[in-house]
C-alpha cells in the first residue's frame, strides 16, 4: 500500500491533503472536524495583529458560478480575515496542536508592513507549538486595500522584505502565500527565495466579479445594491494555478524550492497532478466548502489506489515528474502529427464533434455518410487540433492518434525524427540565420 | 341475487376481513360468485362450454355500478399521470440535453420542434422563449407535450437514450415550458397579419382543424370551424384519457389558440346533417376537412348492439365530459378487444374507477401492439391484464341479452393470422370494443373526393383530390393517427391554403 506521508519543510503530515487557510480552518471545532475525517493538515485562517479583531460584511460573502445541474464550477469571497480574538485563535491552535500532535500545524498571518507587527505576532504563533507560518501576500480584497495582502505580494520588495524579517525573528519555516495577481508569477517567487522564506504556496485567489445581478445592475453577492470584487477560487481556477506552479517550479531562480499547490483541487487526480508539477503538499478550499470534510477520504483512497496501480511507493516518488516535461512551444515536435479517431461504438451520435469542426474549425468530420447519420473524421482535413475531444461527452469516444508515414492533409511526408519551431524552415530567424 | 351485488361491490373486500361469523353466508356467496364472474372453463368445440350456458342462463344482471370508489378517490386516481415538473425538476432535466446538431429528437417529432434550442431557454431561464420556439412549430405544444408517444418519437431518439438508457424527458420539459407561458402570459404569442378577405372553412375542431386554423388566421384570413360535437377540441377533449389532460386543459388551449382572432367556432354543426361540403365549398375560398374518423369498427358478432358492449371511444367521452366520475356506471369485470392507445385508455381508466379486472385482449402480439410498450406499460402497473393472441369469437349473453362474457379464439401466425380453434372464455360486466375507428360515408354530398383504403386521400400539401379541399388528421390516408401528426397535417394544409389564395 502506497504510503501518502509527507515531509514538508521537516513539518511532517499522514497526507498531503491540507486545509487552506479559510473559513473551514477559523476555529477548534471546524479544524478538529477536519482532522477527525481524515485531513492531514491545516493552515489555520489567517490571524490580524492584536487589539479589535477585523469586522466582516453582514450580507452575503460568496459568489458562484455553476455548470449542469448546477455543480459549482467557481467560488468568489469578500470575506476578511479572521475576525475572532486573536488570543482566541491562539489559544485554540495551542489546543488543536496537543490534540493533533501528527498533523501539520501552519498559521496564516497579515499583518501591516511593518517590522514589530510581524516580530510580535511570530512570537506569538511560537508558543502555540505550531508548525510553520504561511505569510498571506495573496487576498485581493478588503485587505488589500489597507496595504496587506496582495498589496504586498504584488510587490516582490515587500515580499523580499517581509519574507526575511521573518526568517530573522522566528525560527518557524516559513511559506510565503503568492497572488495570481499579477503578470509574471516568477518574480514574488523569486522575491521570497531571495528573502529566505522555506517554500511557496500558490494560488491565492484571483480578483473577480463572478456575475452582475440583472434587476439590480450590482455585482454580485450584493450588499445593499452594491458589490466588490473578490477573491476567486474553485474547479474553474485549477488551470491557470497548475500553470503558475510549473513557472515556479522549472525557473532556474526558484527550481527545487517547496511548493504547496492550491487552487481547485476537488478530487485525488487534481491533487496528484499539483504533486506531478512539483508540490509537496497541496490545500483545498472549495471542495470541502462545498461537498464538507468527508470529500478527503475519497483523495486519500483515490491517491493511494493510483499511486499503487503505478508502483508509487511513497509522494517523493512522481512528485515533480511532470516539470521537465513542461516546455516551452517553441520545442514542441512540429513532426508529431495526430488525427481524431472516434469509436462508433461509443458513439452516440449528438452531433457536437461534426458541428464545432464545422462551423468553427477545420470541415474535418461528417454528419452524413451513405446517407445515414454518421460521425467520421476526414484525415485530410484534420489538423488533430482535439477540439471534438473536448466537445464530445462521452469519455474516451474520440481519441487523438499518432500517424505516420504520408499526412494525408498535407500530402507530404512525416518526418520521424523531432523536429521543432527553432529549426523550421518558416521561422524568419531561422531563414535570417542562413541569409547570413 | 341481490345481495351477490355487494360482493361486487370493492368496499366487500374489506368486509371478508371481518370475524368469520358473521359473514359466513356472505362467503359462501363470495365462492359462488367467484366460480361464476373468474371461473375459466376448457374450452368446447364450439367455444362455450355447458358451463358456460348454464351461468349464461343463470346468470342475473351484469354487474355494473357507479360509486365503486370512496368519493375522495377520483380526483387522486384522476390527477395528472406524471405531476408536472417544477422549475427545480425542468432546470435539472434540461442540464442533461446536449444540445445535439441536427438533433434526432427533432427530426423525429412530427412537426419538427427546435427541441434542444427550447430547452437551452429551459435552462437559461427563459420558460417564455421555450414555449415560443415550441408554438413557432406546434400551436398545440401543449397538448402534444401531455399526450404525445414521446417514448416513440422525440425520446426514443434522443442520444442519451443511447448513451445511458435514460431519454432527456422531452414532454415533460415541453409541458413545463408551455404550461410557463400559458399561466404568465397574457397577451397572445403571434400577432394576425393584415386581413386579406379570404374565408377558409375548416370542418372538426380538433388538433388537425385547430392547428390548420391559427395559422391561417395568422396570415389574415377568415377562418370558421364546423364542429359536429357541442365541444371544441376533438380527441384532446374528448377521446383521451383524463389523466393526460388535467384541469381542462384541452379548452384551454382551444382558448389560447383562438385568442388569435380571426376565428369562429360553430359547435353541434355536423358535415353532412347541418351544413354540406357543396355549400362549404361554394362559400369560401378553401376547406380544410379535419373530422377525424367518427365511425367506429364493431366486433361483427352477435351482441355488439348491446348495451354493455361498448364503443370505447364513446366510453372515454362521456367519461371526460362528466362532472362527477363516481356517477359514471363501470363493470366489476372488464374485458377490452383491441391493442391500440385507446385500447389503454379506456383499460387504465376503467381500473381507476373502480374495476375489480381489466383485460385487455388483442389479436396479434405484444410487439404489434400499436400502444407503445410505454402504454403497456402504464396499464399493467396499473393492473390491467394484457393478453395476446385471442381474437373475439362469440359474446355471451343472458336471457335479456346482456353480455355476460366473451369467447375467444386463440390466435397464430401461419404465414397470415388465424385462429387456432382452441378458446378460452372470459367474463365480462362490460365489453370494449377498441379496434378502430373508421370514416363515415356520405359526408361529403355532391363533392367527389378520391379516397384510399376508405380515408381521404391527400398530396404532401394535403390537397385533396378538390382543388378547393383540402384534409388532414385522421380523416386522411397515411401517417400515424396521433395528434402531433394532426396538427403537422394542419400547418402543412395551412401553409398550402395560404400559398393558393394569396399566390
Amino acid at each position: 500500500m502506497a504510503d501518502l506521508h509527507t515531509n514538508f519543510l521537516g513539518v511532517s503530515s499522514p497526507n498531503p491533503f491540507w486545509l487552506a487557510s479559510a473559513p473551514p480552518t477559523d476555529k477548534q471545532y471546524n479544524v478538529e472536524r477536519a482532522f477527525e475525517a481524515g485531513w492531514g493538515g491545516v493552515v489555520w485562517k489567517t490571524l490580524g495583529e492584536a487589539g479589535p479583531p477585523v469586522v466582516n460584511v453582514n450580507g452575503p460573502r460568496y459568489g458562484a458560478i455553476w455548470g449542469p445541474d448546477r455543480r459549482l464550477l467557481g467560488l468568489n469571497n469578500i470575506e476578511l480575515i479572521t475576525d475572532r480574538d486573536l488570543e482566541v485563535n491562539l489559544r485554540e491552535i495551542e489546543t488543536v496542536k496537543k490534540n493533533w500532535p501528527d498533523r501539520a500545524m501552519i498559521v496564516s498571518l497579515m499583518v501591516p508592513c511593518e517590522e514589530d507587527p510581524w516580530k510580535n505576532i511570530l512570537a506569538s504563533v511560537a508558543q502555540t507549538g505550531a508548525d510553520a507560518v504561511e505569510l498571506n501576500f495573496g487576498c485581493p480584497h478588503g485587505m488589500s486595500e489597507r496595504g496587506m495582502g496582495s498589496a504586498v505580494g504584488q510587490v516582490p520588495e515587500y515580499i523580499e522584505m517581509v519574507a526575511r524579517w521573518c526568517k530573522q525573528h522566528s525560527d518557524l519555516p516559513v511559506i510565503v502565500k503568492l497572488t495570481p495577481n499579477i503578470t509574471d508569477i516568477r518574480k514574488p517567487a523569486e522575491a521570497a527565495r531571495r528573502g529566505g522564506a522555506d517554500a511557496v504556496s500558490l494560488i491565492n485567489t484571483i480578483n473577480s466579479i463572478v456575475s452582475v445581478d440583472l434587476d439590480n445592475f450590482a455585482p454580485e453577492p450584493t450588499i445593499d445594491g452594491k458589490g466588490s470584487h473578490g477573491g476567486y477560487c474553485g474547479p474553474a481556477v485549477k488551470p491557470i494555478a497548475l500553470s503558475m506552479v510549473s513557472e515556479i517550479a522549472r525557473n532556474p531562480e526558484t527550481h527545487g524550492m517547496p511548493i504547496s499547490g492550491i487552487g481547485g483541487i476537488q478530487t485525488w487526480r487534481d491533487a496528484a497532478e499539483y504533486i506531478a508539477l512539483g508540490c509537496g503538499t497541496v490545500q483545498v478550499c472549495t471542495a470541502a466548502m462545498t461537498y464538507g470534510f468527508k470529500i478527503v477520504q475519497e483523495m486519500i483512497a483515490g491517491l493511494e489506489a493510483w499511486m499503487d496501480e503505478k508502483g508509487h511507493a511513497t509522494i517523493e516518488d512522481f512528485r515533480g515528474m511532470a516539470v521537465p516535461n513542461v516546455t516551452d512551444w517553441q520545442y514542441l515536435n512540429l513532426n508529431y502529427v495526430t488525427k481524431a479517431r472516434i469509436n462508433q461504438d461509443l458513439c452516440i451520435s449528438c452531433g457536437r464533434c461534426h458541428i464545432a469542426c464545422e462551423d468553427t474549425s477545420h470541415q474535418a468530420i461528417t454528419n452524413m455518410v451513405d446517407g445515414v447519420r454518421k460521425f467520421e473524421v476526414i484525415d485530410e482535413e484534420c489538423v488533430g487540433c482535439n477540439l471534438c475531444v473536448n466537445v464530445c461527452p462521452v469519455d474516451d469516444c474520440i481519441t487523438m492518434e499518432q500517424i505516420s508515414g504520408t499526412d494525408p492533409r498535407t500530402g507530404k511526408p512525416i518526418d520521424p525524427d523531432y523536429g521543432n519551431w527553432t529549426e523550421h524552415p518558416n521561422n524568419p530567424s531561422v531563414q535570417r540565420e542562413a541569409a547570413e | 341475487m341481490d345481495s351477490g351485488i355487494k360482493f361486487r361491490n370493492d368496499g366487500h373486500v374489506k368486509e371478508m376481513q371481518a370475524p368469520k361469523k358473521k359473514f359466513d353466508l356472505l362467503i359462501k356467496l363470495l365462492k359462488a360468485s367467484l366460480t361464476t364472474t373468474n371461473g375459466r372453463q376448457e374450452p368446447s368445440h364450439n367455444g362455450f362450454s355447458e358451463g358456460d350456458r348454464a351461468m349464461a342462463q343463470n346468470r342475473v344482471s351484469p354487474d355494473i355500478q357507479a360509486g365503486r370508489l370512496p368519493a375522495d378517490q377520483y380526483a387522486d386516481n384522476f390527477d395528472d399521470l406524471h405531476a408536472p415538473f417544477d422549475r427545480h425538476e425542468a432546470v435539472v432535466e434540461a442540464d442533461r440535453c446536449y444540445f445535439c446538431y441536427d438533433a434526432p429528437c427533432q427530426t423525429a417529432c412530427p412537426t419538427s420542434i427546435d427541441i434542444p434550442m427550447f430547452i437551452r431557454q429551459i435552462s437559461t431561464g427563459n420558460a417564455n422563449g421555450a414555449a415560443k420556439t415550441i408554438f413557432d412549430q406546434n400551436i398545440l405544444g401543449g397538448m402534444c407535450a401531455r399526450v404525445c408517444p414521446t417514448e416513440t418519437l422525440c425520446e426514443e431518439v434522443c442520444v442519451r437514450e443511447a448513451a445511458e438508457g435514460k431519454p432527456v424527458k422531452i414532454g415533460q420539459l415541453q409541458r413545463y415550458a408551455t404550461d410557463h407561458f400559458l399561466e404568465t402570459v397574457e397577451q397572445h404569442p403571434y400577432e394576425r397579419a393584415a386581413p386579406t378577405g379570404k374565408t377558409v372553412a375548416i370542418v372538426g375542431a380538433g388538433p388537425a382543424g385547430l392547428s390548420c386554423a391559427h395559422a391561417l388566421a395568422r396570415n389574415g384570413h377568415e377562418v370558421t370551424i364546423f364542429e359536429a360535437r357541442e365541444k371544441a377540441g376533438g380527441l384532446n377533449e374528448h377521446g383521451i384519457a383524463a389523466y393526460k389532460t388535467t384541469d381542462n386543459f384541452a379548452q384551454s388551449e382551444v382558448d389560447f389558440i383562438t385568442d388569435i382572432g380571426g376565428i369562429a367556432i360553430r359547435n353541434g354543426t355536423a358535415l353532412g346533417r347541418d351544413v354540406t361540403l357543396d355549400d362549404l365549398v361554394a362559400n369560401h375560398d378553401a376547406v380544410f376537412l379535419g373530422m377525424g374518423l367518427p365511425g367506429v369498427n364493431d366486433l361483427g358478432l352477435d351482441g355488439d348492439d348491446a348495451d354493455n358492449c361498448i364503443d370505447a371511444v364513446a366510453y372515454i367521452e362521456k367519461l371526460r365530459q362528466t362532472d362527477d366520475l363516481s356517477a359514471l356506471p363501470v363493470g366489476r369485470n372488464i374485458v377490452v378487444i383491441g391493442g391500440g392507445m385507446t385500447a389503454i385508455d379506456v383499460a387504465v381508466q376503467t381500473k381507476l374507477l373502480g374495476a375489480e379486472t381489466v383485460t385487455i385482449c388483442y389479436r396479434r402480439g405484444q410487439e404489434q401492439m400499436n400502444a407503445s410498450e410505454y402504454e403497456q406499460e402504464v396499464a399493467q402497473t396499473h393492473g390491467v391484464t394484457i393478453r395476446h393472441w385471442l381474437q373475439p369469437q362469440a359474446l355471451v349473453r343472458n336471457d335479456d341479452g346482456d353480455v355476460t362474457g366473451i369467447t375467444l379464439e386463440y390466435t397464430a401466425m401461419n404465414g397470415k393470422l388465424s385462429g387456432t380453434g382452441e378458446t378460452v372464455t372470459l367474463d365480462a360486466d362490460q365489453v370494449f370494443k377498441a379496434i378502430g375507428q373508421k370514416p363515415v360515408e356520405g359526408l361529403f354530398g355532391g363533392v367527389s373526393l378520391d379516397l384510399s383504403g376508405g380515408r381521404i386521400f391527400t398530396d404532401d400539401d394535403r390537397r385533396t383530390s378538390h382543388d378547393k379541399v383540402w384534409a388532414g388528421g385522421d380523416c386522411v390516408a397515411g401517417g400515424e393517427d396521433l395528434t402531433v401528426v394532426a396538427v403537422e397535417d394542419g400547418k402543412i394544409a395551412a401553409a398550402s391554403i395560404h400559398k393558393r389564395l394569396t399566390g
